[in-house]
């Protein structure tokens, strides 16, 4: 057999020695002649109707090139994931009726220096008439709660008109009735931050062909690209994105919240702009991950097998969609983990409440899952007295097997990966354990 | 407005600065020197350490005329592409640079680390790069980097 040219060697990095030099282009180091800067207006509030936002003193402001508002935007309504058919579009680009959360984009000052910019964004003139935001996912569902969106209920609407991602396999309350023990536990996990030591970035020249040069530091460029054509209505070949090295990423560049802006901006002033997020819009402003709090609820039997699992889980998307409903999802496909259990029940609900929105971040809704399917198994193998590694063999799941999201499972490697991690902490196991493999699984269940 | 000259990277060099203008900003926006990077604006992440007179400091939170006089290294004066740093040869083989927003603060600062203490000790390497964040490689390969550098330079500076 010829022997393995890549596997197993160390190859370098291509863009190593750009790393190591700071010779490496990352989006802020683009600048062009004339470039101006931008900076965003928000809403100081968590929620309420806007009654005045005047910008006609910051406009005059001297080194101001313009205000960028609501009526600059050619499509100000949208959704990113409208891509995949979600619906209905639910956020403004920015804001002019109404604010969902403190930080709300209302407008953006375009001025010769980002210091001119920060001076004029306290000529805007600003009202706004607050209302009791909601900002907690058990007081969002609660028959007669503040309804923050406007289709009429604070959570996503999945298929045939369901408030939550459902997962329906086997018959639960046949499992539970069979269980030796019943056990449950409640998971929870708040929101975090991608910290990226660079910030969100976008720099815009307009060229004199018509098109938009567009830098930015997106993880995503061709469905920044779709999403930034849609809100610009102008054909995707306008836009000419430009992407590269990102300085940090994790989900956290990938909602399309710099693009279609700072290109406005270039657009209705002829000249490039720049947009750099500060430090402070990075933590307060950008998504972050959301919280979860899942409740489950296990039946099992004295041998250590789960023969049904009940979960109820609640999801904060914080004001908009941007990538939960998808996330929701994804998550009800992991809450059984990597084990076979014959029978399943998922409410998984994706509720908006008045908090900075939420989105994609590393394992988007499989890493919250995967902590409480792990710390539940280790609970009821201390309920059972079993040793936590043989409960998860006992469990896991076999190539051939079906999961309750209807996927039969393939490339399974849990069984293999338990026998070498065992080994390599040299913790002992039993010779039935060791034997075991991912395709021993003949069709009976085990 | 103010002129500020100093030597940086051993050349003599001039730009007219702002009252409030951070030698960070004069350094990326006037000199064109793009290996000091903006990361936080507070000190808290040291994207965009230099030496001043040899010696690690934020560029973001020092106001340009700081600098006047002075004598002003960057990463750029470290090492190039075609005669790398024992330290840059290091992070590139030892994967300590990721996504490499970090690397130029990380190098720069053990740059001054290793010029006045050509042995350190793991601790001390950890000491030296207590203000400067990394979020994606990882601190265990850059320091493996940083010791490494060291023990290949064994004193040479």
């Amino acid at each position: 057999m010829k022997p393995l040219g890549i596997v197993g060697q160390s190859v370098k990095r291509r863009d190593g020695i750009g790393h190591v030099t700071g010779q490496t282009q990352y989006v802020d180091d683009v600048s062009y002649p004339n470039m101006l800067w931008l900076k965003m207006v928000r809403s100081p509030v968590a929620r309420g109707q806007i009654r005045k936002l005047d910008v006609s003193k910051a406009e005059a402001y001297p080194g101001v090139a313009a205000v960028v508002t609501w009526k600059d935007v050619p499509n100000n309504w949208y959704t990113i994931l409208c891509l995949i058919g979600v619906e209905p579009n639910d956020e403004p680009v920015l804001a002019h009726e109404e604010v969902m959360w403190q930080g709300e984009p209302l407008c953006a000052i375009v001025a010769e220096t980002e210091e001119i910019a920060r001076e004029a964004m306290g000529l805007v003139e600003l009202e706004i008439e607050e209302q009791a935001p909601v900002l907690d996912v058990f007081e969002a569902i609660k028959p007669g709660a503040p309804l923050i969106k406007k289709w009429g209920t604070n959570t996503f609407t999945y298929e045939n008109g369901a408030p939550m991602r459902r997962v329906r396999f086997g018959d639960v309350d046949k499992g539970f009735a069979e269980a030796d023990y019943i056990i449950e536990g409640t998971y929870r996990i708040t929101p975090y931050e991608h910290v990226p030591l660079e910030t969100q970035t976008c720099v815009v020249k307009p060229e004199p062909d018509g098109r938009l040069t567009i830098h930015t530091n997106t993880q995503a460029l061709y469905f920044t690209m779709d999403n930034t054509a849609i809100i610009l209505q102008v054909p995707s070949n306008r836009l000419h994105m430009i992407g590269g090295t990102v300085g940090g990423g994790f989900g956290g560049k990938v909602d399309v919240v710099i693009e279609p802006v700072t290109t406005i901006a270039a657009m209705k002033t002829g000249r490039p702009v720049k947009w750099r997020w500060t430090r402070t819009e990075e933590f307060q402003v950008s998504s972050t991950s959301g919280a979860w709090h899942m409740e489950y609820k296990d039946g099992v039997m004295k041998d250590g097998r789960i023969v049904a699992r009940k979960v109820r889980s609640l999801h904060d998307a914080g004001a908009y969609h941007r990538h939960s409903p998808y996330g929701v999802t994804k998550h009800s496909a992991n809450l059984p983990g990597p084990y076979y259990i014959p029978n399943v029940w998922v409410d998984a609900y994706c509720v908006y409440t008045n908090r900075q929105p939420a989105s994609a971040l590393r394992g988007f809704g499989v890493t919250p899952a995967s902590y409480a399917v792990e710390v539940q198994m280790d609970k009821i193998a201390r309920t059972l007295g079993m040793d936590p590694w043989e409960i998860r063999f006992v469990n896991a799941y076999r190539n051939g097997q079906m999961r309750a999201i209807r996927k039969e499972v393939q490339d399974a490697t849990l069984i293999e990966t338990l026998q070498a991690a065992a080994k390599l902490v040299g913790h002992p196991l039993a010779e039935k354990f060791l034997a075991m493999h991912s395709n021993d699984w003949k069709g009976a269940q085990p | 407005m103010v002129t500020v000259s100093f030597k940086l990277n051993g050349r003599p060099v001039a730009a007219v600065a702002g009252p409030v203008e951070s030698l960070r900003d004069l350094l990326r926006e006037k000199l064109q020197v793009h290996a000091v990077k903006a990361g936080c604006g507070q000190g808290g992440c040291g994207s965009c350490t230099v030496l001043l007179n040899g010696e690690p400091i934020v560029s973001c939170l020092t106001p340009a005329v700081v600098a006047d006089g002075q004598e002003v290294t960057t990463l750029e004066g470290i090492g190039t592409p075609a005669k790398l740093h024992p330290l840059q040869e290091a992070f590139y083989d030892n994967f300590a640079a990721q996504c490499g927003y970090c690397t130029s603060g990380m190098i720069t600062v053990a740059k001054a680390l290793l010029d006045r203490n050509p042995h350190p000790a793991r601790e001390e390497i950890v000491e030296a790069l207590s203000g400067n964040v990394c979020r994606c490689t990882g601190y265990v390969p850059i320091i493996a980097a940083i010791q490494a550098a060291a023990a290949k330079m064994d004193g040479r500076g």
